[in-house]
């Protein structure tokens, strides 16, 4: 199997703080990822740097092979290699619909056509019609996305993100502010989209990450910790440490 | 597939109904518009009429950047003003045809706009905005110094010449259609660029940039595109106003001016498409029928201001808009409680 992502000691650091440090990492092709660890350990930081969103001080990293290390973020999404963020972020004063529509339109690198008619979307209709059902948003199509409810603003962003039909899926805390009955849903839609996709997967809830992840990643303080299934690395000495040890004041 | 949804929207089967009424309102709305276009010049003063559609297309194209790109441009006087030098000049001393010298106004502020929208997206919030206002005070400094501005005076006497070589604009009656004309132009790029493809992405990059980028969208580039847009139709309202005035002087190119155009659109609503043009009619209004309190006028004009901005957050039109979709959002939201399974004790999803 191929190597999807791989980042070559990776650090990032903030006015003399790592935030990253020496990460190396390994993501293989058409598996879920999950990467875990306490609160600051360098998680999202990790993910801005492999979509590009945050430059490296050190390091590079590599998209199937190639050198992505200085490319532009919207290249980035356009290799097919898409994140979601931890902060439900939709497009607040567009229908969900339309927040969709403007997902496929970034999938064609975003349309310039200022002298054509909006009837020229019709064509995503039916597309995001079906996205929208995928994550249960039909009856809320119409509705500005900014006053959905903060459970259904992340499915919209799921929708978004899927709307690009991406080959990799970076997923940012996927679970973060859900209620417990949304969970197992949402669980079941990223097994199902990961079906011929590689998915990285940062993710608090532990029974999730355990469910899903063929291989675990274990940050803490910016650096690797771990990396193996999930028995694995729940048996690592320095795992437990960090969990236990450091960290016990967060949640 | 995530939840006991309502299974379809129950408006899904008169949506093609709902298309052509709402296609029959629109075509009804613009055949007022015009209208009330056409017969404008007989209701106020001709020169008093053109000069509203003048700063009218400088306010929308303002509203563009601000109300849908969420781009506060304090320097948007720049492409106002140096396209009425130019087209001064190109009328009084190159003989140029009104609709030429229009168009070499408009051209060198698109140019203009393409220079110094590429320096100023590179920056956000404050930063983008004191970055525009410093370019255009370089302009106005430009139009002080320069050798063809004419410095305090200004080109006056600027002929308006005759439409194609052909139509005399003498008249204001004449000028006025023609300016009408114009504005409608200039209005449509607007209308059509809100209303495009292009409009959707540009309102995602004001929603979110940081998302719209995830999403593949070359952020800079959509704003760099609606930026010069922007500047074009900015340049097309001063261009006119030269011809209108017959006179380019160094107060369309002052931060003044800039400023008009954000009272204009804020009043009128920012966002909305016809705001900035009630919001020119309005304040262009008030400095002409207030002129007999003297400086008063600006006094006067900053309290108006206050008590609009405080009363209606959305500015005129924006509150009327929102007023006449109120039936609709409380229709919608009793049909959605009477489809929505009994609410459950979590954030439901
Ligand atoms: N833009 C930034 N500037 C300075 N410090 C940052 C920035 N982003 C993150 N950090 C710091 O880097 C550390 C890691 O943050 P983050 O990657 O968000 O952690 P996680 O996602 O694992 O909770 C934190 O201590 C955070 O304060
Ligand atoms: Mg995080």
């Amino acid at each position: 199997m191929g190597i999807a992502i791989e980042a070559r000691d990776l650090s990032k650091q903030f006015n003399g703080f790592f935030a990253v440090k020496d990460v190396s990492l390994q993501v293989a092709e058409n598996t879920i990822h999950g990467i875990i660890g306490p609160n600051g350990a360098g998680k999202t930081t990790l993910f801005n740097l492999l979509t590009s969103f945050l430059k490296p001080t050190h390091g590079s990293i590599h998209y199937r092979g190639r050198n992505i290390t200085h490319l532009e973020p919207a290249a980035v999404s356009r290799l097919g290699l898409v994140r979601s963020f931890q902060i439900s972020s939709v497009f607040d004063q567009l229908s969900a619909r339309d927040n969709v529509r403007v997902a496929l339109q970034g999938k064609e690198g975003g349309s310039y056509c200022f002298w054509r008619s909006t009837a020229a979307l019709a064509r995503f209709d039916d597309r995001a019609d079906e996205l929208l059902e995928m994550v249960g948003l039909t009856a809320y199509a119409d509705t500005a996305s900014g006053s959905l409810a903060y459970g259904r603003k992340r499915a919209l962003e799921l929708a978004t993100t899927l709307a690009l039909e991406p080959e990799t899926l970076l997923l940012d805390e996927p679970m973060s502010g859900l209620g417990p009955e949304d969970i197992g849903p949402i669980t079941e839609l990223i097994r199902t989209v990961a079906k011929g996709r590689t998915v990285v997967m940062v993710e608090h809830n532990l029974p999730v990450v355990a469910t899903l992840s063929d291989t675990i990643t274990v940050l803490a303080r910016g650096q690797l910790l771990a990396s193996g299934t999930y028995a694995e690395v729940t048996a690592n000495p320095e795992v437990i440490t960090a969990y236990l040890g450091e960290d016990d004041d967060d949640e | 597939m995530l939840m006991a949804s309502p299974a379809t929207s129950p408006v899904k089967t008169p949506l093609a109904a709902k298309a052509t009424a709402a296609r029959r309102r629109q075509i009804l709305a613009w055949g007022l518009g015009i209208a009330a276009l056409a017969v404008f010049p007989f209701m106020v003063y001709p020169l008093f009429a053109m000069k509203v559609l003048c700063f009218a297309l400088f306010a929308c194209s303002f509203n563009l950047l601000f109300g849908f790109a969420g781009l506060l441009s304090f320097g948007h006087a720049a492409y106002f003003g140096i396209a009425s030098y130019v087209t001064a000049e190109s009328a009084k001393y190159w003989g140029l045809t009104p609709e030429l010298s229009i168009l070499a106004g408009t051209g060198v502020a698109i140019v203009l706009g393409a220079a110094f929208g590429w320096l100023a997206i590179r920056r956000q919030g404050i930063y983008f905005s004191m970055i525009t206002l410093a370019l255009a005070q370089m302009v106005f400094f430009f139009c002080l110094q320069a050798e063809f501005t004419g410095g305090e005076d200004g080109i006056q006497s600027v002929p308006r010449g005759d439409l194609f070589g052909l139509i005399p604009l003498g008249s204001h009656m004449a000028m006025y259609y023609f300016v009408m004309g114009v504005f409608l132009i200039g209005f449509l790029i607007i209308y059509r660029t809100i209303n495009s493809p292009f409009g959707q992405v540009l309102r995602a990059v004001r929603d979110n940039d940081i998302k719209a980028t995830s999403l593949g969208i070359k952020t800079r580039h959509v704003k760099l595109a609606a930026f010069v847009i922007s500047a074009g139709v900015a340049g097309l309202g001063g261009a006119t106003k030269a011809l209108v005035f017959q006179l380019a002087s160094l107060t369309d190119v002052s931060w003044q001016a800039s400023g008009e155009a954000v009272l204009m659109t804020v009043l009128g609503g920012a966002g909305t498409l016809t705001g900035p043009v009630m919001g020119a009619l309005i304040v262009t209004g008030m400095q002409q029928y207030l002129a007999q309190f003297g400086s008063w006028v600006t006094i006067i004009q900053g309290a108006i201001f206050v008590v609009c901005v405080l009363a209606f957050r959305r500015g005129i039109v924006g509150e009327l808009d929102r007023l006449a979709k109120l039936p609709a959002f409380w229709r919608r939201r009793r049909a959605e409680r009477r489809f929505t399974p009994a609410p459950r004790a979590s954030t439901d999803f």
